[in-house]
């Protein structure tokens, strides 16, 4: 089976191209790229005219909820999201029920997604066991069956000496210990960000301060250390300036922040819709920009998801009980594209943001369209105007602030692994 | 005219509405004066109270505000009802409003709920208190008592000392005071002060002494005796010392000032004893008037088009 995707234009910041090029797909590979019209005859052909031709995206955080949380998002659901979204690859957080510590779970997902995943899974295990901080999981054997990183997402963990280890004990492999920066005392009971429209709306703040001292913690003892620091879902500019500071001296830290961090501001929470909760809160437009500004300058190398879905009945209720969390997968690219749209940065960085960085991050052949790589492919309209409707998500969870928004740049192609999932 | 079928704070009002149900309250107030207290504009109408914390005063004021106004009043107990076998909100209010209620007055330790029930409900919800958000008919009747007393609202220096951070009655008045054009001042220690509430219109100050000066009402808060225990505060005894509203600090406050207070009180603690039972205090007749701004708020509501 060949497929040629003809008279796009083809941009893969993993091999500087941009222009317009034909793409042969063979056997579940990208077969060859050619000059416009010079493309060999296929038994498939889609006419990208007017699109883009971009490496299938890749997300490095995403909650698949499967094992343990079916009625909310499965494997099956969930990769479904994804390449509804342009993604090909998704690696899942481990705060699955059961925790994803052991071998058992990792098969698990890895055999459910082979078997029933609409695109490639990989696994990110925990950190510690019950992602309780208290001991490090088995990494060698929990990478040989398949995680890529390592991570208590959801949780921060709280005992810096296993923090310590971890990061030199995964050094070993070379693997990525992803960080969710949060001190528990300082957030406790909070629901959404600390400052003026906690006060008007009565709900407890999260401060600013309960992220940024996880992530000075945790630059510090990445420079201790030396091991790969990834700090997930940056969303202050405070800690984009403790990111940009270290950096500078050369720290071996990356980072990532998520389309909600730069879309959306506190003060949409006036309507108490539970919507807008997660964790960390959406802050104020003082850290939308220097969020903006972090992308910009390379600060943050990662745009991701977080793709948190939830059924309504976790959603629907007081919004100190409703559950934290953003169905991502299928609004990302446009909030993201948006970027593009209004200059901030440009195509090349962006793709960088969401296909080349997370993949060098995760060591995986993914997120690039050279020759001889799976054929994960997105086809993306730049110009389609839509509007958001959250009810028709292929994700389980329709919970997005997102929902009846306008947006720009329409997924066209989805092609996982040289499947093609039209959109048209 | 009031807009809105659901009271569900003073920040939704107008100055406008608040000054209708003012002198809608006051009618009712002289109703109350009378030996048969009894009107009967709600004959037929049903409320429901629905309290997720527990509560007696307000409770009881709207119970009898029903009352007078010729309502039926029936309280959904939560401690014995289903919401303790799991029911989420939603079901129970919308249980409440199939049972054929007209209003349902709900307070929750959630700061939020009144506005998640009037979106599910179409009859009318009272805000009764949620969470550190808002007590709307608590700020309503301190207005009524403030304006009974002083006759405006214009440049009246209210100071109001305690846990602004938790007080869903601060908030409330801080909207009030400000919408009807008096100045407000924040009293207390820093860790109970909320984010950025300057931005409110409001001055703050961590000292008593400083902040009472030339007042024209005094509103000490209840703190609430957990607060110690979470670290807010060193100790209740130093809280008093520091922030404890006497006799002796309220010479500093203008000779004709009045001392508030929403109740219940925890005396030696936010109010010296003998100064809540003292001339200056107005604290039973702001009970008294609760009923009144209660039945001028039932009685509003049911005539807004639903």
């Amino acid at each position: 089976m060949t497929i040629l995707i003809k008279n796009g234009r083809l941009v893969d910041p993993s091999q500087n191209i941009d222009g317009t090029r034909d793409i042969l797909i063979k056997n579940k590979k990208i077969e060859g790229i050619y000059p416009t019209g010079k493309g060999p005859d296929a038994d498939k052909v889609i006419d990208a005219s007017n699109c883009l031709v971009i490496p299938g995206l890749v997300d490095i955080h995403t909650h698949l909820r499967e094992p343990g949380f079916e009625y909310k998002e499965t494997i099956k659901t969930g990769t479904m999201a994804g390449v509804r979204g342009g993604f090909t690859t998704l690696c899942c957080m481990p705060n699955t029920k059961p925790v994803n510590d052991t071998i058992s779970v990792t098969e698990f997902i890895i055999e459910k997604a082979a078997k029933e995943g609409a695109c490639t899974v990989y696994p990110i295990g925990a950190i510690t066991t019950g992602q309780n901080s208290e001991e490090l999981t088995q990494l060698e054997a929990l990478i040989r069956a398949g995680c890529r990183a390592f991570s208590d997402d959801g949780r921060p963990v709280t005992n810096s000496q296993i923090m310590r280890r971890a990061l030199e004990y995964s050094k070993i492999f070379d693997v990525p210990v992803i960080s969710h920066c949060e001190d528990l005392q300082l957030s406790e009971d909070g629901v959404m960000n600390e400052g003026f429209v906690s006060t008007i709306v009565g709900l407890k703040g999260i401060p600013k301060a309960a992220e940024e001292t996880m992530v000075a913690r945790d630059l510090s003892l990445c420079e201790l250390t030396g091991g790969r620091l990834h700090i997930a879902h940056v969303s202050t500019a405070g800690s984009v300036k403790l990111i940009r500071e270290a950096k500078s001296r050369g720290i071996t830290v990356t980072a990532e922040t998520c389309p909600h961090y730069f879309n959306l501001t506190d003060d949409a929470i006036i309507s108490y819709d539970t919507n807008y909760k997660v964790n960390p809160p959406i802050r104020t437009p003082e850290d939308v920009e220097a969020i903006k500004a972090g992308l910009k300058d390379g600060t943050i190398d990662v745009i991701a998801t977080d793709h948190a879905p939830h059924h309504l009945n976790d959603k629907e209720k007081e919004f100190d009980s409703a559950a934290f969390g953003m169905s991502g997968l299928e609004t990302a690219f446009a909030l993201s594209f948006h970027l593009v749209k209004h200059d901030l940065i440009n195509l090349n960085d962006l793709l960088s943001k969401l296909c080349v960085n997370p993949s060098r991050l995760m060591r995986i052949n993914k997120g690039t369209l050279s020759v001889g790589a799976d054929a994960d492919i997105a086809v993306v309209n730049p110009d389609t105007v839509y509007k958001v409707d959250s009810s028709q998500f292929l994700s389980k969870g329709k919970n997005s602030p997102f929902n009846k928004w306008t947006l720009t740049g329409s997924i066209e192609q989805t092609i996982a692994m040289g499947k093609v999932y039209d959109w048209t | 005219m009031i807009r809105s079928k659901d009271l569900l704070g003073i920040k939704e009002l107008t100055p406008e509405e608040i000054y209708h149900i003012l002198d809608t309250a006051s009618g009712f107030r002289d109703v109350l004066r009378r030996d048969i207290k009894k009107v009967p504009p709600l004959r037929g109408k049903t409320v429901v109270s629905l309290f997720f914390e527990p509560s007696t005063r307000t409770k009881t004021s709207f119970a009898l505000a029903s009352k007078r106004m010729s309502a039926d009043f029936v309280n959904f107990s939560v401690s014995t009802s289903s919401v303790v076998k799991g029911e989420t909100i939603k079901d129970t209010a919308l249980t409440i409003q199939a049972l054929g209620a007209d209003f349902v007055v709900v307070r929750h330790g959630s700061s939020g709920v009144p506005h998640l029930l009037s979106k599910i409900l179409d009859i009318s919800v009272i805000n009764a208190g949620d969470g550190a958000n808002e007590h709307p008919t608590q700020a309503l009747l301190d207005l009524f008592t403030i304006q009974a007393h002083k006759k405006k609202f214009k440049d009246l220096t209210v100071a109001i000392i305690g846990d602004i951070t938790h007080s869903r009655v601060a908030k409330s008045n801080i909207y009030a005071l400000t919408k009807m054009g008096a100045k407000v001042r924040l009293i207390c220690p820093p860790t109970l002060m909320p984010a950025e509430v300057e931005k409110l219109g409001v001055t703050v100050f961590h000292s008593i002494e400083e902040g009472i000066k030339k007042a024209d009402v005094v509103m000490p808060l209840r703190l609430q005796l957990e607060r110690q225990r979470k670290g807010f505060l060193p100790s209740v005894e130093e809280y008093f010392r520091l922030y404890g509203v006497t006799t002796d600090r309220m010479k500093l406050a203008k000779e004709s000032a009045i001392v508030m207070h929403p109740g219940p009180m925890n005396r030696g603690v936010e109010i010296e004893s003998a100064l809540a039972d003292g001339p200056k205090s107005v604290i039973l007749e702001q009970v008294t008037n609760g009923l009144a701004v209660r039945m001028a708020v039932l009685y509003l509501l049911a005539g807004v088009k639903k």
